[in-house]
């Protein structure tokens, strides 16, 4: 772990605000305050931020549907984040896209996407950029191990491969495509998928932080350096359904209790940078504070925000028309 | 041989390659001299007075009146009355089946290209006509919007005997779009590098509008090179424009609102044709002609008024023969600006022409244009 | 200014914006058509040659020869346009475009909303499009309304050639989403085209043609063929107005409506198929906004509802033609109703 303190703050504050973020959803969803579908990262926060602490503004990532944890990893303001969820004009799609829409090109984050596969065309796009003005940049695809059947995911990798792209695609596989389990929807294996192109594939326990965070920097190393792309096979859990008012029958009940009590990334995290000496529990403990805070402001902050006006449903279709 | 002329359709300007007599001037068996006029040939962008280049009686028309007919084509057969109808009918004849064979057809719509030079880096476009007659070359500036082919009517009678350039000026045409200051003096530089590009050490200058202001400054600036000054309707005599002229101008982007702006050119207003204004808006959507006609009106013609008027240093002009033409009803630059000018300048005001006089009064612009460059 | 094909006017528009611009890369199958191969490496320069010699001229940095794969190179079009290309992407039959929409349609299109303001998606989507080649039902379609259906796109349908350099300049300078359909066969139809680069504004019908009696408002290679019946009925003594909108999105509804309460006649013919077609679209605009004017029914001069055939007797039946067009109009001049019978 060569990473230093101000680091290992960094991400743990970063994973912890998703965590606390997503848990918040859960109970606001609940009061039927917030509109449409959430579909919750929480269990999962070790993958986005294990990858996005090697990024920063010059460098893109595309998410999915389930995209909150993304976007904080990648920089996005919780405030402005929680306010678009709620539909306000202050969130940082001013209202207009909501949970599965979350974006902010000026951190690099090019969307949550309500279409499955949606990302990873778009990130080939995005690499192509970097390559062509030269940046130095790389563009980051996560998905989930039901987009890996789209021919938009497969189709992308092989135009990464061939072109040549700095771009990692960053498999998140939960186990489940919406109410499906993966051992039945994926044939083969997501690491000889990446193999058939000829891409090096990382086989990563989501659940370890450092795990992430090391199988990344070898991957972004290795596009920034012009090697071409890479996949991580990322596996890990959600502890929420799919959407919020998924049952999630179709898990093994105490399914995600035991994977919380065994593995949760937070916990794991804070046991090993414990144990040695650069930390003090009160020193996680404060960031947990810090963190309640921020994220109890944000939803105060949300639920106070004005909606868009009317006019606003008519603007930003084009720049100019 | 007897004496027998072809008349044929005429090519009035770069693009055209077909137009009708809209209608006869004079009946068949008319005598006519050189100069008279015997027919209005009307083209999709501008209709003109055909003169008769030769004397004689005008046996037969061939055209039908509206007849849509290519540029070369056969129109009317001038000749002695002396001459047989037979031997008519087989001139129209001949000339038919050759021209249907394509030779002089391609020879009639060719005609002369326009070449472009390379004046202190700026492309300069410019349309050459005359070439193999000596003495001092004729330049003919065209005016703010206008291009080369302005001189439709002009180029071609001049060229019978002199050696003519029309160059596009600055931001105009098909010469670079960028003017620097856009102002007199800057294009002025070009018309004397152009003249440098050419090698041409001395010539007559005839200035329409701003390409007048144009052609004095040159005069001003470099008398040694010019030979003679023909000015019409020029800018630079007093500050008093319609500036609503110029603002229409720049601003109107569809036929609809250009069109009443292009009318004010000229006293006949049904001269301005759908394509006449469907071509300034082609050239209105050329990269860099926006800015450059705002940087020439900021710099020419400021609220509604003239900048950097000349009209005091027309004496300094000394003995380089000067005249001005204006049309009487010019709606643009007031014709009154040609009244109180220093003895020694001829002034001619013509009645029945607007703002563009080298099109609405062709002929007559042609001879006094003729009569100064005489040497 | 010089006489060039639709094909050439369109390369020159390309070749001139990528001289200007080194954000600007085309991309698509075979626009190079050879890269990496044995032999030429510009060896086709698009299907039917229309992106000739770029290859050459920029490289394979800028000119991208895709696998087959639409959805990946058309998504990564809309990806690389948000985040600073300016990618002329070509999709080589509009008819592919089942494999890509969602790029288009529920991406690209929809970033700028979607995204409160703060996405700018200036990628341009090239297509070739309609029947006449015997290409048969895969290769023949329009499929504009698709398009224009959509908030978000522009969509353009450049008629001629001087029309084609203009409109193509002037959607890759712009910063939305267009798509930009060729139809295959004008590619080899010549006009005057400038030399130099020109923009042609979206959203401003030009008329080719002003007349009293009725508008025929048509689209892209039907302007030629609404043009070519107006000449008959001319010789015949009736006079048309013809619109060439030059773009379904935006649409220059004012000068539409502007033309037909003039006229009080509509006639429009579109070779899109007939369900949900622009001459539906505009039927229903001047039904809405100009009804008072119409001295007659508007007819549409439309395909019928059936896939494009094969056999050239057949498509040649599926097309609009002059002859079409004709007979519309004669049909509303010579509308009557109850009182005047």
């Amino acid at each position: 772990m060569q990473m230093n303190r101000e680091e290992l703050l960094r991400a743990y504050r970063a994973m912890r605000t998703i965590r606390v973020f997503e848990e918040r959803l859960h109970t606001e969803f609940a009061t039927g305050e917030i509109p449409g579908f959430v579909h919750l990262y929480a269990g999962e926060e070790a993958s986005a931020v294990g990858v996005c602490m090697h990024l920063s503004a010059r460098d893109k990532i595309a998410s999915t549907h389930r995209g909150h944890g993304h976007c904080i990893a990648k920089g996005v303001e919780v405030r402005g984040m929680m306010s678009e969820i709620y539909g306000r004009k202050d969130g940082v799609c001013g209202g207009k896209g909501g949970s599965m829409h979350i974006a902010d090109l000026s951190k690099g984050m090019l969307g949550a996407n309500g279409i499955v596969g949606g990302g990873p065309p778009l990130i080939c796009g995005a690499a192509l950029t970097a390559k062509v003005l030269k940046t130095g940049g790389v563009a980051v695809a996560f998905y989930g191990d039901g987009a890996s059947n789209q021919g938009t995911t497969l189709e992308s990798m092989n135009l990464a491969t061939v072109w040549k792209l700095p771009a990692i695609f960053v498999c998140e596989d939960n186990g489940y495509g919406e109410a499906t389990p993966s051992s039945y929807a994926v044939g083969g294996s997501q690491a000889k998928r990446a193999g058939g192109f000829g891409m090096p594939c990382h086989e990563v326990d989501g659940f370890d932080f450092f795990a992430v965070h090391e199988a990344a920097r070898i991957a972004i190393e290795r596009a920034r350096d012009g090697g071409g792309p890479s996949m991580l096979h990322v596996k890990l859990s959600r502890y929420y359904g799919h959407f919020e008012g998924d049952a999630m029958t179709y898990r093994a009940p105490g399914e995600v209790e035991r994977v919380r009590a065994a593995h949760d990334c937070l916990q794991r995290f804070r046991q090993r940078v414990t144990e040695t000496a650069l930390f003090g529990h009160h020193d996680l403990d404060a960031v947990d504070q810090a963190v309640a805070e921020e994220v109890e402001a944000s939803v105060r902050g949300a639920k106070a925000a004005p909606l868009p006006s009317d006019t606003d449903l008519l603007t930003d279709v084009y720049v100019s028309y | 041989m007897t004496n027998i002329t072809a008349i044929t359709m005429p090519k009035f300007g770069l693009a055209m390659t077909e137009g009708k007599v809209a209608s006869w001037a004079k009946p068949e068996g008319a005598e006519i001299s050189v100069g008279d006029e015997i027919a209005d040939i009307e083209t999709t962008k501008i209709t003109n007075a055909y003169e008769s280049p030769v004397k004689g009686t005008l046996r037969r028309y061939v055209a039908a009146e509206q007849e849509e007919l290519p540029v070369g084509a056969l129109i009317a057969v001038v000749a002695d009355p002396v001459v047989a109808d037979s031997e008519i009918d087989a001139f129209i004849a001949a000339f038919q089946a050759d021209f249907a064979s394509g030779y002089s057809r391609e020879q009639a719509e060719a005609g002369p290209e326009p070449l472009k030079t390379d004046v202190d880096g700026r492309a300069t476009r410019y349309l050459e006509t005359g070439r193999e007659h000596e003495g001092r070359p004729i330049i003919l500036i065209h005016g703010f919007g206008g291009d080369l082919n302005n001189w439709m009517f002009t180029q071609p009678g001049l060229a019978e005997k002199h050696r003519v350039i029309a160059p596009d000026l600055l931001g105009h045409g098909g010469s670079s779009k960028d003017v620097g200051a856009g102002d007199h003096a800057a294009l002025s530089a070009s018309v004397v590098g152009l003249l440098a590009a050419l090698d041409i050490p001395k010539a007559h200058l005839v200035g329409h509008s701003l390409g007048g202001a144009v052609a004095l400054r040159t005069a001003l600036d470099k008398p040694a090179h010019v030979a003679s000054l023909t000015l019409i309707s020029p800018a630079g005599f007093g500050d008093e424009l319609d500036g609503n002229f110029i603002t229409g101008f720049i601003a109107a982007n569809r036929r609809k609102q250009l069109e009443p702006v292009l009318e004010k050119l000229f006293k006949d207003k049904s001269l301005v044709s759908r394509d006449m204004a469907e071509d300034l808006l082609k050239y209105k959507r050329l990269d860099g002609v926006g800015a450059a006609l705002s940087t020439i009106a900021a710099a020419n013609f400021a609220d509604g008024r003239q900048k950097d008027i000349l009209r005091g240093r027309l004496a300094e002009l000394g003995n380089i023969p000067v005249q001005v033409i204006w049309g009487a009803e010019d709606e643009i630059i007031p014709a009154h600006q040609a009244e109180g000018l220093p003895a020694g300048i001829r002034t001619h005001v013509l009645a029945g022409a607007g703002h563009m006089p080298q099109m609405e009064k062709a002929a007559e612009v042609n001879r006094l244009i003729l009569e100064l460059v005489a040497p | 200014m010089s006489k060039k094909s639709y094909r050439a006017a369109i390369n020159e528009a390309l070749r001139q914006e990528m001289r200007r611009d080194p954000t600007v890369i085309v991309m698509g199958e075979d626009v190079a058509g050879g890269t990496d191969s044995a032999g030429e490496q510009d060896a086709w320069g698009g299907v039917l040659g229309v992106t000739k010699g770029l290859f050459g001229e920029f490289g394979r940095e800028r000119v991208l020869d895709t696998p087959l794969s639409e959805s990946a190179y058309i998504g990564a079009a809309a990806g690389a346009a948000a985040t600073g290309l300016r990618p002329v992407a070509e999709l080589m039959f509009v008819d592919f475009l089942g494999v890509c929409f969602d790029q288009i349609f529920n991406q690209a299109a929809k970033f700028r909303y979607m995204f409160g303001g703060h996405a700018r998606t200036p990628m341009v989507i090239r297509a070739m499009y309609g029947a006449g080649f015997r290409a048969a039902s895969q290769h023949s379609q329009c499929l504009y309304p698709l398009f224009t259906h959509i908030p978000g796109l522009k969509v353009v349908l450049p008629s001629s050639a001087y029309e084609a350099k203009g409109l193509l300049i002037q959607a890759i300078r712009d910063d939305d989403p267009v798509i930009f359909l060729e139809n295959k066969v004008q590619y080899d139809e010549e006009e005057e085209v400038p030399d130099e680069p020109y923009t042609i504004p979206f959203g401003e019908a030009n008329l080719t043609r002003e007349g009293e009696d009725v508008t025929i408002v048509a689209f892209g290679r039907m302007v030629g063929i609404a043009n070519a019946a107006a000449d008959r009925l001319e010789k015949q003594g009736i006079s048309c107005t013809v619109v060439d909108p030059r773009t379904t999105s935006p649409l220059d509804t004012g000068t539409i409506l502007d033309c037909v309460t003039e006229t009080g006649r509509l006639v429009i013919v579109d070779e899109a198929s007939p369900r949900c077609n622009m001459a539906t679209d505009i039927s229903a605009l001047v039904a809405q906004e100009a009804f008072g004017a119409l001295k007659a029914p508007i007819r549409m001069v439309c395909p019928p509802h059936v896939p494009v055939p094969f056999a050239p007797n057949l498509e040649d039946l599926y097309v609009p033609n002059a002859d079409k067009v004709e007979a519309a109009v004669r049909a509303v001049m010579g509308y009557k109703t109850k009182e005047t019978v």
